[in-house]
């Protein structure tokens, strides 16, 4: 049956791919002889080369990927079991073995499944549990014991909930049931011509191409020297996508609307595809700097927010090794000849997209930054056409409402919508159903609307559309200010 | 205009979206010689629409203005004629996005109720992919494939009359999502487990009792799918208004405090129903 799967649905050497141990997710780099640690464990990837994508793992003590079978499941008979947890006593002392009796089957190489045996075994009160508290006990113990891997395919469904997870604030803290929400309130799609600007590491970027299918084109607007878009390489589109896919810097946008632009002064030498130093997103403790890849995994989030090898520790790429590398052996002649033609490109290139942006008929703008969404809106929306829908994210909702009301004063937008999503997980099991312990406490904000042609006055209309709204609250107000 | 891909100009036969005021629009089909009465006027399609671009404001009869919006499956949803309880937009983000939805992909759905969510499935798999989907109902069905005919959408979407949890959905191991929102859902587990690719795929099952979901967990679990996960997304809207508060008499200062705020709205939606994902793989 593996055997006829596809050559698309097996793993490549080079391929991105995302580790995945129950529900924590790590971005990887298919390379040989590359020793990768995700979640406590250094392991090569040699072995998945050839696997089909969903192969499970487990690591060999030699530090090899060993798939797994699909173990058949213990079948349920009739253990024995308690009724209730009032004789059960936390003394610490219940379960026999010690920590090095645990760690003497480990270094022997027993299994997992074996291990956990043996610790169900030596524990004086796993018989007084209640069933459910068994269930509970062994799939925490396998949790811990049995560790498997499974080597998944990226997509956004999978990279934005391992971005939420690990590294939110390279992503502006946007949870991926918001970003689902802007793909569709975007109406992203194959054919469209969008305009981005995100700073969320091409993860947005990446999650809007795939939406698209390589048809169309995508502007991404980038603050600085260059665009981010370590995400995107994440996702593993073929070359083709690339084609389509522009970008012109922000600093040069007033030229571009006011009609001055020229492409004469390029903003400073862009790194593209290679881990730039990325400006501080806004809260204290996030300097990210670029830095080799260092031994030490932390698990909690909190300690890695404030982890400056972040970028290494989700992305594991060695981009930024290779082009090094390149740099150096080349010889200065011809380097000085490849980077004037580089820039001949780029300007060729920027002049391209200018012309793209001129047109006016974008189908619609995704913006999700660090910035202030209020400038970025108003002056963008000159590139969208009429009747297109425009989304933005802000992980704070105040700068939203200015902008709301920014946009009401200039008009040419109907439709605005303040909104935010609340996302519950549920544990379902036989007699065990609930909501989960914990919940995201936010997900960012939303502001989204429909272009409309653009209204030279002030007119009736867009102060009508504003009564239209406010009618209930205007009359409380009105009995306010009699009371002053 | 397309419901896949946007048009420039309204054109004669065009499905289009008359904006009159926050929260309040409907769909119009465009027509040379029709008439359109509003509560500002009326509309003249093939003066007023017909050759205008969309999103132009058009002054009907007594005065009054409207937009005319292209249609996208958002604005559709919100407008369409309900003829059962539909999926609203927020569910269809999520579920669009879990199932892994893109252009190419091959989708089953069942049941088609008004076609809310098929529309934006549609979109999201155009140019390349497909969308199968079953209704049990012989008029909700004929009248889905009308609308799909009607919005220039049919090549992309496969209506069948039966009952899926009977009959499946009509193909095997085509598919790379399937989407089950029926009042017996582990009924049809096996069937969507044949319609889904042998190399796997994803599946998601939306219910809105807890006994309806526990027993299409254990049905999936049953057939073999991994990675089970049940979620619920509600949406918050919040209205901004400038608020101004009275600062109280102490003895000393007076006069209004003004702030702008986000008030949510008096009511929200608590609850539509409980998103079950889970994925075929051959592991």
């Amino acid at each position: 049956m593996e055997e006829s799967v596809k050559p698309g649905l097996r793993i490549r050497e080079g391929d991105c791919v995302v580790l995945k141990r129950d529900e924590v997710f790590k971005a990887v780099l298919v390379l040989r002889r590359r020793k990768v640690i995700f979640e406590k464990q250094w392991f090569y990837l040699d072995n998945a080369i050839g696997r089909v994508y969903g192969t499970t793992f487990e690591v060999s003590s030699g530090g090899n990927l060993q798939p797994k079978e699909k173990m058949e499941e213990t079948t349920t008979e009739t253990k024995e079991a308690g009724t209730d947890n009032r004789n059960i006593v936390d003394d610490g002392k219940s379960q026999k073995l010690t920590h090095d009796d645990i760690k003497a089957l480990k270094d022997k190489g027993i299994k997992g499944q074996e291990i956990v045996q043996q610790l169900i075994e030596n524990s004086t009160t796993f018989r007084g549990k209640t069933e459910f508290a068994q269930d509970k006990y062994i799939k925490k113990k396998k949790k811990k014991y049995e560790a498997v891997i499974t080597i998944v395919k990226p997509s956004t469904r999978i990279l934005s909930t391992m971005y939420y997870a690990r590294e939110p604030g390279k992503i502006n803290h946007l949870r991926y049931d918001t970003l689902a929400q802007m793909l569709t309130l975007g109406n992203i799609r194959a054919g469209n011509k969008m305009i981005v600007m995100e700073t969320c590491a091409g993860l947005v970027l990446g999650a809007i191409m795939e939406r698209m299918g390589g048809y169309g084109s995508v502007i991404q607007m980038y603050p600085g020297g260059g665009p981010v878009r370590a995400a995107t390489s994440c996702f593993g589109f073929p070359e083709s996508f690339f084609n389509t896919l522009y970008e012109f810097p922000l600093s040069k946008v007033d030229s571009l609307v006011s009609g001055t632009f020229s492409s004469e002064t390029l903003p400073s030498e862009p790194e593209y595809n290679v881990p730039v130093e990325e400006e501080s997103n806004g809260s204290l403790d996030e300097k990210q700097t670029l830095t080799q890849e260092t031994e030490e995994e932390s698990s909690t989030e909190a300690v890695m927010e404030s982890n400056e090898t972040e970028e290494q520790e989700t992305m594991d790429l060695v981009a930024e090794d290779t082009e090094y590398k390149e740099t150096k052996e080349k010889g200065n002649k011809e380097n000085i000849r490849e980077k004037q033609r580089k820039q001949q490109e780029r300007r060729r290139k920027l002049v391209e997209t200018a012309a793209l942006l001129e047109q006016k008929n974008a189908d619609g703008l995704i913006v999700a930054s660090r910035f202030h969404p209020t400038p970025l809106l108003l002056s963008l929306l000159e590139f969208v056409a009429p009747s297109r829908p425009f989304v933005v994210y802000c992980q704070y909702k105040e700068p939203l409402l200015e902008c709301y009301t920014k946009l009401r004063e200039k008009g040419g937008v109907i439709n605005l919508k303040l909104s935010e999503t609340w996302l519950r997980n549920y544990q379902v099991l036989p007699d065990r159903s609930h909501p989960k312990l914990t919940m995201s406490g936010g997900g960012g904000y939303l502001l989204s609307g429909i272009t409309v042609t653009a209204e030279k006055v002030q007119s009736n209309a867009s102060s009508l559309e504003a009564q239209k709204i406010e009618e209930p609250t205007s009359k409380k107000r009105k009995l306010q200010e009699l009371h002053c | 205009m397309s419901f896949v891909e946007y048009g420039d100009t309204i054109k004669d036969g065009d499905t289009a979206i008359v904006f009159l005021g926050h929260e309040s629009m409907f769909p119009v089909k465009v027509q040379h010689g029709s008439k359109t009465q509003t509560k500002y006027g009326v509309i003249r399609h093939s003066t007023d629409l017909i050759g205008k671009r969309y999103g132009s404001k058009v002054t009907c009869s007594k005065g009054g203005w409207v937009f005319i919006l292209h249609p996208t499956p958002e604005l559709w949803t919100m407008n369409l004629p309900h003829r059962t309880q539909i999926l609203y937009s927020t569910d269809i983000s999520l579920i669009t996005m879990m199932l892994e939805l893109k252009p190419g992909s091959i989708v089953c759905e069942s049941g088609t109720g008004s076609g809310s969510l098929s529309h934006a499935i549609i979109r999201t798999v155009a140019p390349t992919g497909h969308l199968y989907t079953v209704e049990f109902h012989q008029q909700r069905a004929e009248k889905a494939k009308e609308e799909f005919q009607e919005h220039k959408v049919e090549h992309l979407v496969t209506v069948k009359n039966q009952d899926v949890c009977k009959n499946g959905f009509g193909v095997s191991n085509v598919a790379d999502a399937v989407f089950l929102d029926i009042p017996s859902p582990w009924e049809a587990i096996g069937h969507a487990k044949s319609a889904l690719k042998i190399e796997g795929g994803r599946i998601c099952s939306f219910s809105p009792c807890i006994e309806q979901v526990q027993r299409t967990c254990l049905a999936m679990e049953e057939h073999g799918f991994t990675e089970m996960n049940t979620l619920e997304i509600l949406l918050r809207v919040y209205n901004v208004r400038t608020i101004s508060l009275q600062i109280p008499d102490l003895g000393k200062a007076q006069g209004t405090a003004q702030f702008k705020s986000g008030v949510p709205l008096k009511e929200m939606v608590g609850h539509t129903g409980y998103l079950t994902f889970a994925t075929k793989s051959l592991f």
